[in-house]
Formats: C-alpha cells, structure tokens, sequence
C-alpha cells in the first residue's frame, strides 16, 4: 500500500512541474566510458603539496614532531625571512641559481649538440653513443673525485659535475625523440629538397622538442640534485655551503630552510618547464588535453 | 597539346623511365624492365592491382627508393613534387608555414606564393591554422598547395584521394582540373578508382607483373567532356577492368 502511494506522488513530482523540465535543454547522450583524462580542475595542481604543509603543521603544533628532530614551519618561516633580512639567503641563493644555471647551460647544449651528432649520422651514433651509454652507467658521484683532481674544488669542477649530469636525461630524450621522428615526414622533406640545414631546423627540432622537453624537465631537476653534492664540496659561498655550516653548528632550522629552498627550486622550475611545453606544443592533441 | 593519338609520343618528353627493374629483399622483381614515357603536360594515370607495384614506381620517379636494389634509366625533371595519400603536413607547423616548407625563392616571395595557391584550393584565411584542426579534405587541399606553390613540372601523387568521401573526392577531381589547366605540370598519379582515372587523366596505364600490361588514351576531353557522351568511357571502362583482372580482390570490388 504505502509502496503504491509514493509511487504515485513520484509520478506526480515528474509531471507536474513541466515548466521546469521545458527550461532546461534536453542532454541525452550515449553512455561511453570515460578513458581520457577530465577537464582539470582549476588550482588543484598545488593542493598535493598544501596538504603536505597541513600535516608538518599540524604534526609541529600538537607535539607530535621533535623540534629537534624537525623544525616546526613558523620557525622556518622565522628563519627564512631572519636569513634573507640580513642577506646570507638572498646571497647564497645567488650563487646556487648561478651555478645550476651555467651547468644547465652547457648540458642543455652538450646534450643537443651530441644527440643530433649521433642521431642523424651513423657514424655520430657509432662514435659518440657507445661512449654516452657509459658514462649513464657510472654515477655522477663516483665521478666526483676524479673531477676534483681534474678542476680543483672551485667553480669549475662544480659546473662542470652538474652539466656532466644534466647532459645524460637531454641526450637520451633528444635522441630518443628524433629517432623515433615519422619516416613520412623524412621522406616529405627529401621531396621538397630541403637542404640538412633546414631539415633539421624544421623537420628534426620541432620533431624532437617533446622528447628534449621530458629530458630538459629531467634535467632541471638534476641540476639542483647536482648542486647539492657540490656544494657540500669545500663550497664558500651557496645553499649547501649554508646548510653544511648550520650542521657544525647545529642549527636544524636553518637546514630546514635550505632544504625548502632547495625544494620550492625544484618545483618551480619543473612547473616552468611544463609551461613551456604546454605552450611550445600546443600543436598536439593528446591525453593531457 | 598531349592529345596524340595513340602511342608514345616522341615530342618533349618530361619523364623517361627505361627498363625500370625494382625488387625488395632477394624476391622476384617488383619492377621488371619497365619503360614509360610521359609528354610534357601530360596526365597519366596508373592502375594495377594491389602489390602490383604502381607505389614502388613512383617513389623511383619521386627519388624516394634509396635503399631499393634495382637498375634502369630514369629521367624526371628538375622540379618534381609528391602529393602522398596522407596529406603529410607536419603537425608542428602553421599551414603556411607547411605550403612553404623548403620553398626556393626569397621568404616573403615564398609566403606570397604559398597565400596565392592557399586561396586557390580555397583556404584563403586558413593560413594560420593548425594541420590539425582542418578536416581531412581540407588537409588534402594544403598539401595541393603546397605542390603547386613551387610550380612543378612534374606532380607526382600516390592515391591521393584514397581517404576521401565520394563528394569530397568530385570536388578535388574538379579543383585538380581546374589548377592543371593553370600550371599544366606533367601528372602522374596511382590511383585504385578506374573511373577516377578515365576521367582525369589523357592515358591510362595499368601495370601487372612489372611491367606496363595496357595502355590506353582516354576519350577526347578538350571540349566535349567524357560525361556527356557516355559510348568511349563505357568501352575503355570495361577494357581497363578486364586488364585488371576478373580475380580483383573483393575487397576493391566496390571502388571499381
Ligand atoms: N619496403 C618494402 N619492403 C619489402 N617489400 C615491399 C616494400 N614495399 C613494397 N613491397 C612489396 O612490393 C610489392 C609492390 O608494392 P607496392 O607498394 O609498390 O604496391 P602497390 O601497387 O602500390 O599496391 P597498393 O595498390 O596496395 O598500394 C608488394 O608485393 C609489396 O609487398
Ligand atoms: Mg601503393
């Protein structure tokens, strides 16, 4: 009974307002299983890491994190603008932007300029990617003393070690994304009698630039990575070299602020550099859009 | 101008292709001495059946069959252009910036050359569009441009209607006529639509076995079109089909 009467009070609900259902336009569509990405949702990009900083401060303010063990955010905060008001930070960061930039520089370069070496010649590939493939194998740190016999602990060697690492990920990704450029487009340019000059800049680079973007997002963090193995090195001057000093004397807040620094670094380059892959690929549908 | 009848025409020929051998891997030869001629302005179009090997013989006229063994003698001239099935833009740059890919002369002569034969396939105003966002159609109509903005003196094209529409195909038929009679570059095109051919080209080979099996000019199309009188092209129709064979695979059954 009491079934019967609700059905009917339904049955009045969907009839009664037409009104309302005339407003709205009819949306009827097939159902299909979403396997594609939706839309993103805006700002949600940063909330990994708001949540993250919700659960220091949190775990900070109720005890549950040692200070000593780890510094609570506010006296990070403390520290940080401590540190940048008397300069130390803003002079230190300084040197660490400029060193990671350089060996960004010549790795970018070096990686580029041996990828294309040995992506469009056999005998690039033959000379240079045999040697490459070993130089992956060994890590950087294991690299480390002889670089330092070779360049002396200064500036140099510095350098020199972080482009030795960032060159790796842009020579795989470039080389890896050239090479698998469409044998169509290569057939293309050789009927439109496109000179190597040309070939290249037009057929090849664009055709590579997704595979050098991954690489070059790979590589911009391990330049930071780099940077603090060096700047642990006898540094006078640099983030590490701060931090390495707050050690002896005990100043866990300030490695702390190092480390955040070394961290808001990463980030932000990586998001820097998938803003310019969004916008230096624009050309592409795919799973991300 | 091309429009002797019957044969080979001795004057100015554009293309020579003499005993043309073409084999892949240690197989029987694809091409076994081919030998073909094409007049200056001349429309010639190939049929044969699938694996005949119509492909392979254009991309040795096109230059494109580096590592193919084979011998013979091919003579194309110095500006040749391939319009491919695939309308083969780069999806990385602009749509004029594709037309004008590799184009000889100066930047800003190229790019007006490559705007003109834009708006002559009718893209005026697309010129900044991503490959991508143009239908297939319209992707086949750059790639059109682009071969006609360096002025070819030979246009080579491998089924390049094949992923059309029926109605989309009719209009590329009439806007490929239409740009031949403006730059009358000698053609030679693949195709697998016996009517395709009839209609656009001024002969019609097909090809079996390596080599040319049939030849044959198509009905008179300066003035009276092939439509209108019906008789000729039936004949030639019929003639073309049995060349290529009762065993057609079904499969192109219905292009036929
Ligand atoms: N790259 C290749 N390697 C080996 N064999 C090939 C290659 N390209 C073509 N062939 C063979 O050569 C023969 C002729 O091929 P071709 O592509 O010229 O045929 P086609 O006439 O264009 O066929 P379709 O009408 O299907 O396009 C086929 O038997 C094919 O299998
Ligand atoms: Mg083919």
């Amino acid at each position: 009974m009491g079934c019967a009467v609700t059905a009917v009070v339904q049955a009045g609900r969907v009839t009664a307002p037409g009104r309302a259902t005339a407003h709205q336009a009819v949306d009827v569509r097939p159902r299909v299983r979403r396997l594609g990405l939706r839309k993103p949702v805006p700002l949600a990009a940063g909330s990994g890491v708001v949540l993250l900083l919700a659960v220091w401060t949190a775990g900070s303010a109720t005890g549950l994190i040692d200070p000593r063990v780890l510094s609570a955010p506010w006296t990070v905060v403390t520290t940080g603008v401590d540190l940048a008001v008397d300069g130390r930070l803003v002079e230190n960061l300084a040197v660490s932007l400029g060193r990671a930039a350089q060996g960004l520089a010549w790795g970018v370069l070096a990686g580029v300029t041996l990828a294309l070496l040995s992506g469009l010649s056999r005998l690039g590939e033959a000379l240079l990617d045999g040697p490459i493939q070993v130089k992956r194998a060994v890590p950087n740190l294991a690299l480390l003393p002889l670089l330092i016999l070779w360049f002396g602990i200064g500036e140099e060697m510095k350098v020199v070690t972080i482009a030795l690492g960032v060159f790796i990920p842009i020579y795989i990704h470039t080389h890896n994304g050239l090479r698998s450029i469409d044998k169509r487009y290569v057939e293309l340019a050789e009927t439109l009698r496109l000179d190597r000059r040309r070939f290249v800049t037009r057929v090849v680079l664009p055709g590579a630039l997704p595979g050098f973007l991954l690489g070059l997002r790979f590589a911009v963090t391990g330049s930071l990575l780099a940077l603090v193995v060096v700047e642990q090195v006898n540094g006078t001057a640099g983030i590490g070299y701060m931090m390495e000093l707050a050690r002896t004397y005990g100043q866990t807040e300030v490695i702390v602020v190092g480390l955040v620094v070394y961290g808001v670094l990463g980030y932000t380059a990586d998001q820097a550099v998938r803003l310019l892959q969004r916008r230096a690929l624009t050309w592409r549908r795919t799973l991300e859009d | 101008m091309a429009a002797h009848a019957g044969g080979l025409s001795t004057t100015a020929a554009a293309v020579v292709v003499r005993d043309l051998v073409r084999s892949y891997g240690t197989g029987a030869g694809v091409l076994d001495g081919l030998d073909l001629e094409i007049a200056a302005g001349e429309f010639v179009a190939i049929l044969g059946r699938s694996g005949s090997g119509k492909s392979t013989l254009l991309r040795a006229l096109a230059g494109l069959d580096h590592d193919v063994r084979g011998s013979g003698r091919v003579e194309v001239p110095r500006n040749v252009s391939v319009v491919f099935q695939d309308s083969r833009l780069l999806p990385w740059a602009r749509v004029l910036d594709n037309v004008v890919l590799g184009h000889e002369a100066p930047p800003a002569r190229a790019r007006e050359a490559g705007r003109a034969a834009l708006a002559e396939v009718g893209l005026a105003g697309r010129e900044r569009a991503w490959p991508n966002e143009l239908s297939g159609g319209e992707q086949q109509r750059v790639s059109l441009a682009r071969s006609l903005a360096r002025s070819p003196e030979l246009l080579l094209a491998d089924e390049p209607f094949g992923a059309l529409d029926a109605l989309t195909r009719l209009r590329m038929h009439d806007l490929l006529r239409d740009l031949l009679r403006r730059h009358h570059p000698s053609v030679l095109m693949v195709t697998h639509d016996v009517d395709e051919a009839i209609v656009l080209a001024d002969r019609v080979v097909v090809l079996d076995a390596g080599r040319i099996a049939l030849e044959r000019r198509t009905p008179a199309r300066d003035g009276s079109r092939p439509t209108a009188d019906p008789g000729p092209h039936r004949t030639l129709r019929a003639e073309l089909l049995e060349a290529l064979g009762p065993d057609t695979d079904p499969a192109r059954k219905d292009t036929l």
